[in-house]
Order: C-alpha cells, then sequence, then structure tokens
C-alpha cells in the first residue's frame, strides 16, 4: 500500500464525500424515502469520520491476544475511545431512521403520497 | 433557483469538510485517555477487549442510557404505527377497496423459503456467539443482537403469516433491562461504581469466563437488542 494519502486522511474523504452525497441527495430529492436515505448516508460518512479520527499510524484493533501483547498495546493499538462512541452513533442513528419511516408511514397514510410537496400545511 | 441554493450549500459544507481534513494530521501516539484505557483497562477489567470494556464498564451508564433510547423507539413506533392501523383497518372496512395496500402478500420464492431453513440456525448461533465472546475479541451485545434480529427478519420474510410474539419479546427484554440495572447496583455495592463489572472473580485473563461481570452484561444487552430490534422490525411488517 503505498498511496501518498495517510489512511485516516483517505477514510476521511470517503466519509465526508458519503456525507455531502447524503446532503445532496436529501435537499434535492422530493420523495420522504429517499430524504430518508440520504440522512443515512450523512450518518453513515459520519461514522467513517468518527471512526478514522482514531485511529493511529500503523495501529491495529485494541484487542489483547496472541497478536498484541500487553506491553505491546499502548504503541501499537488505535484508539478505542472513537470506536465505542461509534457504537452509541449507530444505535442513535437507527432510532432516528425507524422514527423516520414511521412518521413516513403515517404521512403516506394521511395523503397517500410520498412526496413533501403534498405536504404544505407546515410550510412557510 | 433552488438548484443553484443546493450547490452553493453543498459547496459550502465541501468547503468545511476540506478544511478539517486539510488540517487533520494524523494521530502518531494515543491520547493520554486512550492511553489509559488501553494500559489500564486489560489490567483492571480483565477483558482483552478494551472497546467492550469501555463501552459496559468505563461508559457503561452511557450504554444503560443507549438501551433505554432504542427502548424509547420501540414504543414510539409501536405507537405511531399501531393507531395508524387500526384508523386505516376500520377506514378499509368501509371502503373495501381493492387499491395496492390491500391486494394478498406475494409468497415468498422458494429460495427464501428454503434458504431460511439452513440459514436461520447458522445466524442465530453466530449472533449468540459473537454476544458471549464480545470481552474476548470484535463483537459484543449490541453486534450480536443485530444479528440475531437480522435473523429474525429473514424469518419473517420467509414466512410473512407467522406471527412475533411480541407479548413474549416484550417481557424478556424487560426482564433483561431489570436485571442489567440490578447488576449496576451490585457493583455499586459491591466494587468500585454503578455498573462496576468487577464483583465477579476477573478469572484468567483471556479465559471464556473471566472479566468479571461483563459477559453477563453483554450477554444481557444481546438479549434486549435482539428483541427491541425484532419488535421494532415486526411492527414495520404490520
Amino acid at each position: 500500500m503505498t498511496t501518498g494519502l495517510p489512511v485516516s486522511t483517505i477514510l476521511l474523504i470517503t466519509g465526508f464525500c458519503l456525507a455531502l452525497i447524503g446532503l445532496w441527495g436529501m435537499l434535492t430529492q422530493r420523495n420522504i424515502l429517499r430524504i430518508i436515505i440520504g440522512f443515512a448516508l450523512i450518518d453513515t460518512g459520519l461514522h467513517i469520520v468518527m471512526v478514522a479520527t482514531g485511529y493511529i499510524r500503523g495501529g491495529t484493533a485494541p484487542i489483547i491476544d496472541a497478536a498484541l501483547s500487553k506491553a505491546d498495546a499502548a504503541r501499537r493499538a488505535i484508539d478505542p475511545v472513537p470506536s465505542a462512541l461509534v457504537v452509541t452513533a449507530i444505535v442513535i442513528g437507527l432510532s432516528v431512521t425507524a422514527v423516520m419511516l414511521a412518521f413516513a408511514i403515517r404521512l403516506y397514510a394521511a395523503k397517500k403520497t410520498l412526496s413533501i410537496d403534498a405536504f404544505t400545511e407546515s410550510k412557510w | 433557483m433552488r438548484r443553484v441554493f443546493v450547490i452553493v450549500t453543498v459547496a459550502l459544507f465541501a468547503l468545511v469538510f476540506w478544511r478539517l481534513i486539510d488540517a487533520y494530521s494524523e494521530l502518531q501516539a494515543l491520547r493520554p485517555l486512550a492511553q489509559y484505557y488501553v494500559v489500564q483497562g486489560p489490567i483492571e477489567l480483565g477483558a482483552p477487549n478494551i472497546v467492550t470494556g469501555i463501552l459496559i464498564t468505563y461508559r457503561g451508564f452511557d450504554t444503560l442510557g443507549e438501551v433505554a433510547v432504542l427502548f424509547m423507539v420501540a414504543a414510539s413506533v409501536g405507537l405511531l404505527l399501531k393507531s395508524e392501523s387500526t384508523a386505516t383497518a376500520t377506514e378499509a372496512a368501509t371502503e373495501a377497496e381493492a387499491d395496492d395496500d390491500s391486494v394478498p402478500r406475494r409468497q415468498p420464492g422458494e429460495i427464501v423459503r428454503t434458504g431460511m431453513q439452513v440459514l436461520l440456525p447458522m445466524i442465530l448461533t453466530f449472533g449468540a456467539y459473537v454476544i458471549v465472546n464480545g470481552h474476548l475479541s470484535a463483537g459484543g451485545g449490541f453486534q450480536g443482537g443485530a444479528i440475531v434480529a437480522s435473523g429474525a427478519m429473514l424469518m419473517l420474510l420467509a414466512r410473512p403469516g407467522a406471527a412475533l410474539n411480541v407479548a413474549l419479546l416484550s417481557v424478556v427484554e424487560s426482564f433483561a433491562g431489570v436485571i442489567y440495572v440490578m447488576i449496576g447496583i451490585l457493583g455499586l455495592v459491591l466494587a468500585g461504581g454503578f455498573l462496576d463489572a468487577r464483583f465477579l472473580p476477573r478469572g484468567e485473563f483471556g479465559a471464556f469466563f473471566s472479566a468479571g461481570a461483563i459477559p453477563l452484561i453483554s450477554a444481557l444487552l444481546g438479549v434486549k437488542v435482539g428483541a427491541e430490534l425484532s419488535v421494532i422490525i415486526d411492527r414495520f411488517r404490520s
């Protein structure tokens, strides 16, 4: 692997690009389901970014076993804190997506359409 | 006009992100907090997987809150979809028309049905494996619970008529939550603080029964998350 860029930079670019695609999708699509997909893309992109900030050059997974001794861990393990935070973030993202999908079902039941243009009551 | 705004917004965000990437330099060594977790975590807790140690012990209260969020989502999705289904049920009964909602559900294909029979035991076994090995290798309660719920989803896809026993799942899930909190209080009484897993013997490092109460909490989390996600999936199906 001899790309000029460090691994975490590649991951950051990937994650932020995914978030931008999601933002673009949320702003341009008129279908509620596609807007939710855009949200999920932003979510995933930011998870990648968070994990990337924990990477340490030449690091490995913070699990002590035959491949990584306790004495070695301080030098070779990656930062475990962002990984632990991302587990939380994934669960919260799933929760928000589930609630949004439930609302989408309710909106569809109300208007028989999923286009955001049909819901003008709360438009300013 | 709107397109221009969208392009400008996305471009500005891209600028912000680009500046962030540009200013970020890859870590060369652990931050002090991470240093403490990586060095002291395995010694204090006896758990080889440091991420699980952080999730279940050092940040255990957070994890409890997270499980509470999942519970609230299951409840709110149920609330949102239940009143809707009863309202449309009466509506559909009065109208009795055949729009695309009320066509009979399509039967699953042969591949899905046979695949379910072959894969479901394996998926559930793998889920259980991931749950109980959370303190030794990559995995843990949340991940294993999600795998178990994916098995439940496959089952519901293959047998659309099958009803998930939501009441039983709710009871199981509530008991897992109650026992989880009681283990937390045991940690408060017998060890250093709420959800401190060190009141059980630490055991041999890397053995299956080790790391105090971490495998126990992990298993409870797995049961709880699996049950909650299965309930959420079942609510969306109706």
